[in-house]
């Protein structure tokens, strides 16, 4: 068996969760191989030979990696397919965007957000918003997975590094070109690497009042996330959505503060190792997870929680 | 120019859902269905664009049992002109939905497909990406804006760190994020004016594809409980309960 992952960087250092998907890979057997594909991303395949597991590192290098096109990332890893049992990629906005597209070139059925690895072909993934888990046997040639990062424990550091080869590019498609991106810039922790998270909701009332969830965040070097209702009220950009359809996270320490506790909501979080809520509606369904709750006005509370700390 | 819609029938996203006891699926007998909440995004887009003078013509498409005809009415009550339905029973993963899809795109010829960017029932995030790559046409996944010029489309989709703009050549497939418009609520008046719109029904054999599935469903579970928690009277004793009991701060 042979498993290729395709590892998520900014060039110098991985995004969260690709060790956490390395460690997923180990776990369906055979040699780890990573693809760092981008351009000017050197350091990036230093980083990924240094992770425990891994076996070797292919680094492609092109302009027409910058900002990985589905359609581009796609035909490379098409390229490399016959050579492995197994693709495996974060189910991040980036794997989601350009597995499906190798699957189907591959006329695979891929396996999307995997929590679990029960065997090299049997794979455990949550389903209608977190409420059932269901394990599933791929009868593909190639598995295609996507692997929801907090599932699993990140691979440590390698005794020895993996060595790192040059694969040439296979040429761009020239179907999409890049114009660029707008990133949120925050001092903060990202949202899926953070050890402590303060989420807000509707119950923050406006974009100004965010201010006194930022300084509790501040105070415990937390980053700082929100529903669905907060950001389409636009109290906050789109990317701090913590969801169904936001992003997964499990954080050591997860505080809500006026967030009801929608399905779609807990969906994105419930898996946090301690969970505290704070509204002032003692009916809000978001304490059926909450490993601490407090039944309070949330402008009185998080000032206070802020100065005692 | 002419767009393809696609609609999937699921279990309402507010519809607490039950697993099956016997462990083969989740419980769907009696349960309240809709269309899925990015499909309706999708359709929406499609009527703005049409409202807006880009789009000549909107065609809905679902797969499914004989009910996704409601799914497919609703779309027309929001303003698709017809609907498609390929009708089947069996269990149909993404890479089969998006081969029966690319079959009526090639039959139908639209410059551009809104589909959703996922279903909250598989939660798969796939059908789109995969129908681009079947007809080798470009993708913007996650999207929130759409600006069709001519011959090609300026797109900002939605990424893990913010947005992303990418001019795309059509025809295209897109994928809805929640941002890209809110749905329109369907009026008396269009629920009648729908009915009366043209509805074709096909069986998935008619268009020649192999709809296999490649996953074999072992088991279904009902996720862990969380241990249940405990209230705390003040800020005091929350900060008392996270540092000596909890230990994370
Ligand atoms: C297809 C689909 C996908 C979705 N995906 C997501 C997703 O990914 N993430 C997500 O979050 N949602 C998602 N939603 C939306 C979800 O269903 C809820 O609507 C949303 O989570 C509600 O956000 P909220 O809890 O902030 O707002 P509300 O439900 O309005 O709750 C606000 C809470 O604040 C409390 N409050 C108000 N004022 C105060 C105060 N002064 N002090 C203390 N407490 C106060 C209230 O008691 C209330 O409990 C999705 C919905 C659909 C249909
Ligand atoms: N059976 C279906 N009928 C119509 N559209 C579908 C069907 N299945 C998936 N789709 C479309 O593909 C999108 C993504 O679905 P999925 O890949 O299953 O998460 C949905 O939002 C729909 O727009």
């Amino acid at each position: 068996m042979a498993v290729l992952v395709i590892a998520e960087h900014d060039n110098q250092r991985f995004k969260p969760g690709v060790t956490n998907t390395i460690a997923a890979a180990v776990k369906m057997g055979g040699d780890v191989t990573v693809l760092i594909a981008g351009h000017q991303c050197g350091a990036a395949a230093n980083v990924a030979a240094k992770v425990d597991g891994v076996k070797r590192v292919l680094l492609c290098d092109a302009p027409h990696y910058v900002g990985a096109p589905a359609e581009n990332l796609a035909a490379l890893v098409v390229s490399m397919a016959p050579q492995y049992t197994h693709i495996v990629a974060p189910a991040s906005g980036f794997g989601k965007n350009f597995m499906p597209r190798v699957a189907a070139l591959l006329d695979v059925q891929q396996v999307s957000d995997i929590s679990a690895v029960e065997s090299p072909d049997t794979f455990v993934r949550p389903i209608y918003a977190g409420n059932a888990l269901q394990t599933v046997q791929s009868s593909d040639k190639i598995k295609i997975v996507t692997v929801r990062a907090t599932a699993f424990d990140p691979a440590g550091d390698a005794a020895t590094p993996a060595p790192i080869e040059n694969l040439a590019p296979v040429a761009g498609t020239g179907l999409t070109q890049f114009l660029g991106q707008e990133l949120s810039k925050s001092e903060r922790p990202e949202l899926t690497a953070a050890r402590i998270i303060v989420s807000g909701g509707r119950g923050m009332g406006s974009s100004e009042n965010f201010k006194i969830l930022e300084a509790l965040a501040d105070k415990l070097g937390a980053a700082v996330g929100a529903s669905r209702a907060a950001v389409d009220s636009g109290f906050v950009p789109n990317d701090y959505q913590v969801g169904q359809t936001g992003k997964i996270v499990a954080p050591e320490l997860y505080i809500a503060v006026g967030i009801s506790g929608a399905i779609q909501h807990l969906a994105g979080m419930k898996d946090s190792k301690v969970i505290v809520a704070i509204n002032k509606d003692a009916e809000a369904p978001i304490f059926s997870v909450a490993s601490y709750w407090l039944v309070e006005d949330l402008f009185k509370a998080v000032p206070e929680l802020t100065a005692k700390l | 120019m002419k767009v393809l819609v696609t609609v999937k029938r699921v279990i309402d996203p507010y519809v607490k859902v039950r697993v099956k006891s016997d462990g083969t699926g989740v419980e769907t007998a009696n349960v309240k269905m809709t269309i899925n909440p990015f499909c309706e995004i999708a359709v929406e887009q499609a009527v703005r664009m049409k409202e807006a003078g880009t789009v000549t013509e909107i065609v809905a498409v679902s797969i499914g049992v004989q009910q996704c005809q409601e799914t497919l009415r609703t779309a027309m009550a929001m303003g698709a002109d017809r609907g498609i339905l390929v009708e089947t029973a069996a269990d149909m993963q993404p890479l089969a939905i998006a081969k029966l899809l690319k079959a009526i795109v090639e039959k139908e010829q639209p410059k551009l497909v809104i589909v959703g960017k996922q279903a909250i029932d598989d939660d798969s995030n796939q059908t789109g990406q995969m129908l681009a790559a079947l007809l080798n046409w470009p993708q913007s996944a996650f999207t929130s804006k759409i600006e069709v010029n001519g011959d090609a489309a300026d797109v900002t989709r939605e990424i893990d760190g913010g947005l992303e703009k990418l001019a795309i050549k059509l025809p295209a497939v897109v994928t809805t994020d929640l941002r890209l418009n809110e749905p329109r609520y369907v009026t008396l008046p269009n629920i009648m004016k729908a009915k009366k719109k043209p509805l074709e029904v096909l069986k998935p054999e008619a268009l020649g594809v192999d709809v296999t599935p490649r996953l074999k469903t072992l088991s279904v579970t009902e996720p862990p409980k969380r241990s249940s928690g405990v209230k705390v009277a003040d800020v005091a004793e929350l900060i008392a309960k996270l540092k000596n009991e909890a230990r994370v701060i």
